[in-house]
């Protein structure tokens, strides 16, 4: 299927967001196709992470609507969002996962809740999708004893496990080093070759080129360039050309 | 949730009395006007309580809609009031000591030692029991709920487990105001329970008392319209705690220093809620039941 003919499963029209009096998304549109990955780039504080959010469902937007796999999630509540969640997994910058149980009952917990997987049907998926992201070993461990690497693939591991069609990742190499930040690139690349849609915000640029289809830069609550990596390089924006030839990891 | 910022204003105004901080240092240190500052906290007042209500309004509502979590709220009232067990029968068995003593210090004055085991029945069942089990249950799992919660607030958790498709509030804050207003009646049980063993343990070593003269002057004069609204009334207890340290975990902001806010500000504003709840609950016992009178 070309990108052409692909459906859209992110959409935003119009969408505006206020913390307080700090407007921090500003009339803001854009759609992600089916099947491609789609990187948020910006500097601190200009509403990426905001806008993975309101994909999800986790803030609403003050004006404008978010529409995902084609349903409009804009106003709807925890339970009425649960069906469109869980076509989604969303692996946050510090990974979150439950500090209280393991990596296994970390990963297993969206299938023993949203699933009628028997418990032995439920451990063989959370092995299998920890083997995947190389933790086969770490299923008895708590989150407290893995590496910030480690704790970012079994955040990966958790947020695959429902096998999502969009996978929602806020800055995957922040805080690791080039190797893991790699590795978990890697991972990205494999789950968007299997199909998923994945938005990915991030400030690590040789990360955005991997995985981006298509890269947008938010400034001031509005995308100021859009495009594919060499589009960006030669935007009319100086600030976007600038953020372009970064060489940094993280 | 609406009103963060006023509630941390107005949590830090009423910290600062209940700690003896001197709030008009405060109010002298930003350089903002009196009345603004009290117009301020006011505001912040209304809005928590407010927030607090609208808490209470949707643990209402979740209690008829699916799903209904009851392995979570088992495993809440094994962590609320399971674990909270040896803490309440030591304590008991303290305050039974304690009050037998000071009842029989007062009792012999007029000669009515015999009647130290009512009194203690009386003063443990009716007011004594319930009250030290609501402070003592908002000192233990308020401050866990609110650390708990806060800090799962602070670190994206809740927001994971809304990524999962779980419904956060409903598996975080009804399950646990669920388990606090079930746990707490008995939990009051075994404190009056080990209130009056205790006060047996004294009166045994003091007059050699028995065990089965004791209990039975002690239960002798006992309703259980003496009991049951009293011991009832702790499900509002459990309600307040429950409720107040959960909303304000749900709700924490600021990093570690938001968390350790929450777990305070669970524990000093769970207690002063109780105290004044229990004022209104023992007005309204003796209006409708004046036999038991509270």
């Amino acid at each position: 299927m070309s990108e052409i003919d692909a459906k859209n499963a992110i959409e935003f029209n119009g969408v505006s967001k206020s913390f307080d009096k700090r407007c921090v998304l500003n009339n803001l549109s854009f759609n992600v196709k089916e099947g491609t990955g789609y990187v948020l780039l910006g500097r601190s504080g200009t509403g990426k992470s905001v806008t993975l959010k309101l994909i999800c469902g986790l803030l609403q937007p003050d004006a404008g609507s978010v529409k995902v796999a084609g349903v409009d999630i804009t106003g709807m509540d925890s339970t009425a969002l649960t069906p469109v969640r869980k076509q989604m997994g969303f692996l946050f910058q510090s990974a979150a996962l439950f500090d209280s149980i393991s990596v296994g009952a970390n990963v297993a917990f969206a299938l023993k809740r949203n699933t009628d997987k028997s418990s032995e049907e439920i451990h063989q998926r959370t092995q299998s999708v920890l083997e995947s992201v190389g933790l086969g070993k770490e299923y008895d461990k708590m989150p407290s004893d893995l590496s910030g690497g480690m704790r970012k693939r079994a955040g990966l591991a958790r947020a695959l496990a429902l096998e999502p069609s969009i996978l929602l990742v806020d800055e995957p190499s922040a805080g690791l080093d080039p190797i893991t930040s790699a590795e978990i690139d890697d991972l990205l690349l494999h789950v968007k070759q299997n199909n998923t849609t994945l938005v990915v915000v991030t400030h690590n640029i040789p990360s955005a080129r991997v995985l981006g289809d298509r890269l947008a830069f938010l400034d001031n609550g509005i995308i100021l360039a859009e495009g594919t990596a060499e589009e960006l390089e030669q935007s009319e924006h100086q600030l976007v050309r600038d953020f372009m030839k970064s060489k940094q990891g993280g | 949730m609406a009103g963060a910022e006023s509630l941390t204003g107005f949590a830090h105004f009423l910290v600062g009395i209940v700690i003896n901080e001197d709030p008009k240092s405060k109010l002298a240190s930003d350089g903002s006007p009196l009345l603004e500052r009290i117009i301020g906290s006011v505001r912040g007042s209304i809005e928590w309580f407010g927030g607090l209500s609208l808490l209470g309004a949707q643990v209402i509502r979740e209690c008829f809609r699916r799903p209904f979590e009851f392995g979570e709220v088992i495993r809440q009232v094994f962590e609320i009031g399971w674990r909270s067990t040896p803490l309440i029968i030591l304590s008991g068995l303290a305050v039974g000591i304690v009050l037998s003593m000071h009842t029989r210090a007062t009792l012999e004055r007029f000669g009515a030692a015999a009647m130290i085991p009512t009194a203690l029945a009386f003063a443990l069942v009716k007011e004594t029991g319930p009250l030290i089990t609501g402070l003592l249950i908002s000192g233990r799992v308020g401050a866990g709920i609110g650390a708990e919660l806060g800090g799962m607030r602070v670190t994206e958790q809740i927001d994971a487990l809304e990524s999962l498709a779980v419904n956060s509030f409903k598996y975080l804050v009804f399950t646990r105001v669920v388990a606090c207003a079930l746990c707490l009646p008995l939990l009051t049980i075994i404190m009056d329970f080990s209130g009056m063993l205790g006060g047996f343990i004294a009166e045994a070593i003091i007059s050699g008392s028995t065990l089965r003269l004791y209990f039975s002057q002690a239960f002798g004069s006992l309703a259980f319209a003496d009991f049951i609204p009293a011991t009832l009334k702790t499900v509002v207890f459990g309600l307040i705690i429950g409720g107040t340290s959960s909303f304000l975990g749900y709700n924490a902001t600021g990093g570690a220093a938001g968390v350790g806010r929450a777990a305070t500000q669970s524990v000093v504003f769970s207690s002063v809620l109780l105290i004044l709840m229990n004022v209104i609950l023992v007005k309204f016992i003796a209006f409708l039941f004046p036999v038991a009178g509270g």
